[in-house]
């Protein structure tokens, strides 16, 4: 079977579940599709995910309430361990990307990183994924019994439901003690569309000036067309915008339609972010700037009067 | 007690990339320390400086050249340093077992490594090898403290952030913001290069690669590189909005 572990938020399936859920089904004859649904009530997400695949295993616990690696990784382990799993696909959120070993080593079974392709060549998986900062893309091999994945977010096509749900089976698991504790969170939750999901991004830099300057032309320009809002790392640092918002190497990695930079020079870490893009638009007062060589449209000027020019320009 | 960082040596991310025969060629490129794993040398240099008795070990496996970065943790304050030398190129998981080997050896209780590796952009050589050792870990920390076998501090998780505490033994995956790491002074480097750098080979650790390396390659996606000049502001707005609605079609 292939196994993937459901990635879930508020009590729905995200999108990067129904991403794995189409390089799942792309693999073809590795076996019946199972999700594995981990959480504390998550019987709307078990009913979601059924449509889109053939079998359902649920471990709705009070326990699990919370995401923890080690608990994860014994899970993930001990379901793909009794179900025989030729292939386990995990999200490559930040959680799949640091449990997924854990599940690796488990298994003693070799791991595929952040994976953008994944096919077999009927005696191992190969699959691609970036390497260099998103620079270089790189294939790899690997055989074995089982494998596991994880899946970078935004790549694969979103899988289509289908009209006749799979079966849903309870798993008893044995988990071990949490022992990172955690002791308080900063939940970053913003009204506006997300930025894994959203087709338009407009993100800005130090070359938006202030706080103020964010708000009037990030904002008010992703405001315009509907767009998530994204920053980069100085911005972050500099307490002017919440880390959710962040793009790029320790931020999250985005692949829009379109993507706008605005007062972002573009450094290397930045682009490893968002050089997937579609489109890439910039707007910045350095001709020099390494955002104008990966941007295929761009204007050479001062963000405060041509952001809010703009704007207007779009309101015609 | 002793604390292990395990660096690597990687192209600088201001270096252009170039391939040659499936692989990143990285000769007459300027290489250095991983900057992900400097933070990791920082904070454990920190947390003696802070009043921690501790021994600070680093470790690195690679080519000869990896013992460049190892001189200039030396250098940075680390106390010896562990050169476990092959031209193997290990995925994440290979290279757990010899961290994980080391850490045994070595008696050490704090593990850091970097949080991505900037050449293979992995995540998963700190999990993995707490997996091994039966650790707990704790990634992407952004601020950390030590009080007796509790470490606490905060890291980055999927949607924000966390405060944390943890009992050692354990792994720290280390990034941008937990610190800024020291340059090597002068009477440093020279104070390094007396310091103790073993150099072990790889045979005794049992490991081989559970991937095989089929090719790399640059795709540069080409791009239109229509830039305008922004001195006529109402014009450039204009022209740039006319682009991406009829052009580009990405906008309505």
């Amino acid at each position: 079977m292939i196994l993937l572990v459901v990635e879930h938020a508020h009590g729905k399936v995200s999108k990067s579940s129904y991403e794995m859920i189409t390089a799942a089904r792309e693999l073809g004859g590795e076996g019946a599709v199972t999700a594995l649904v981990l959480g504390s009530a998550v019987a709307s997400v078990a009913t979601e995910v059924a449509l889109a695949v053939d079998q359902v295993l649920v471990a709705d616990l009070p326990e699990l309430a919370q995401y923890d690696s080690e608990m994860w990784a014994a899970a993930v382990a001990q379901i793909a361990t009794e179900g025989e799993a030729k292939v386990v696909l995990i999200g490559g959120s930040r959680s799949g990307r640091e449990y997924s070993p854990r599940v690796a080593i488990k298994l003693n079974s070799p791991l595929l990183e952040d994976v953008i392709s994944l096919k077999t060549n009927g005696e191992a998986l190969v699959a691609e994924h970036y390497t260099y900062l998103a620079r270089v893309t790189e294939t790899v091999e690997a055989t074995g019994p089982v494998v596991v994945v994880s899946v970078k977010p935004g790549v694969f096509a979103v899988a289509a439901p289908r009209t006749v749900a799979a079966e849903q089976f309870d798993v008893d698991l044995n988990l071990p003690a949490r022992r990172l504790q955690v002791t308080g969170k900063t939940a970053e939750s913003s009204s506006r569309i997300s930025l894994s999901e959203a087709e338009i991004v407009v993100s800005g830099g130090r070359g938006v000036g202030s706080a103020e300057g964010f708000t009037q032309h990030v904002e008010g320009l992703a405001d315009r067309l509907g767009a998530a809002v994204g920053a980069t790392r100085a911005i972050v640092d500099a307490g002017w915008r919440p880390y959710s918002e962040q793009v790029g190497q320790t931020g999250k990695t985005v692949q829009p339609k379109v993507y706008i930079a605005v007062g972002i020079s573009g450094a290397v870490q930045h682009l490893s972010g968002m050089n997937k893009s579609k489109v890439i638009v910039a707007i910045n007062r350095d001709a020099e700037a390494p955002i104008f060589k990966i941007a295929d449209y761009g204007i050479v000027g001062d963000v405060n009067q041509l952001v809010p020019a703009i704007i207007e320009e779009l309101r015609k | 007690m002793r604390i292990l960082t395990f660096i690597r040596q990687v192209l600088d991310a201001e270096e252009s990339v170039r391939v040659s025969d499936g692989s990143v060629a990285l000769e007459n490129s300027k290489l250095v320390m991983d900057t992900m794993d400097e933070y990791g040398v920082e904070e454990a240099l920190r947390l003696r400086e802070g009043g921690i008795d501790a021994e600070i070990v680093a470790l690195s496996v690679g080519p000869s050249r990896a013992q460049d970065a190892l001189r200039t943790a030396l250098a940075m304050g680390v106390d010896r340093a562990i050169h476990v030398e092959t031209d193997v190129k290990l995925d994440a998981i290979a290279l757990s077992k010899i961290v994980a080997q080391v850490a045994q050896q070595e008696e050490a209780s704090l593990i850091l490594s970097g949080g991505q590796q900037a050449d293979w952009d992995s995540h998963a050589l700190g999990a993995a090898t707490a997996e091994r050792l039966n650790w707990p870990q704790v990634t992407w920390t952004s601020a950390l403290e030590l009080k007796g076998n509790t470490l606490s501090g905060k890291h980055d998780v999927d949607e924000g952030s966390e405060t944390f505490t943890l009992e050692l033994p354990a792994v720290v995956t280390t990034q941008q913001g937990l610190n800024e790491p020291r340059y090597p002074t002068l009477p440093n480097i020279m104070k390094a290069k007396k310091k103790e750098l073993r150099k072990e080979g790889l045979e005794q650790f049992n490991v081989t690669p559970n991937l095989k390396f089929a090719g790399a390659e640059i795709q540069v996606k080409n791009r239109l590189n229509k830039i305008l000049d922004g001195k006529d502001v109402q014009a450039a707005a204009s022209q740039l909005v006319d682009l991406l609605r009829n052009e580009a079609r990405v906008i309505a």
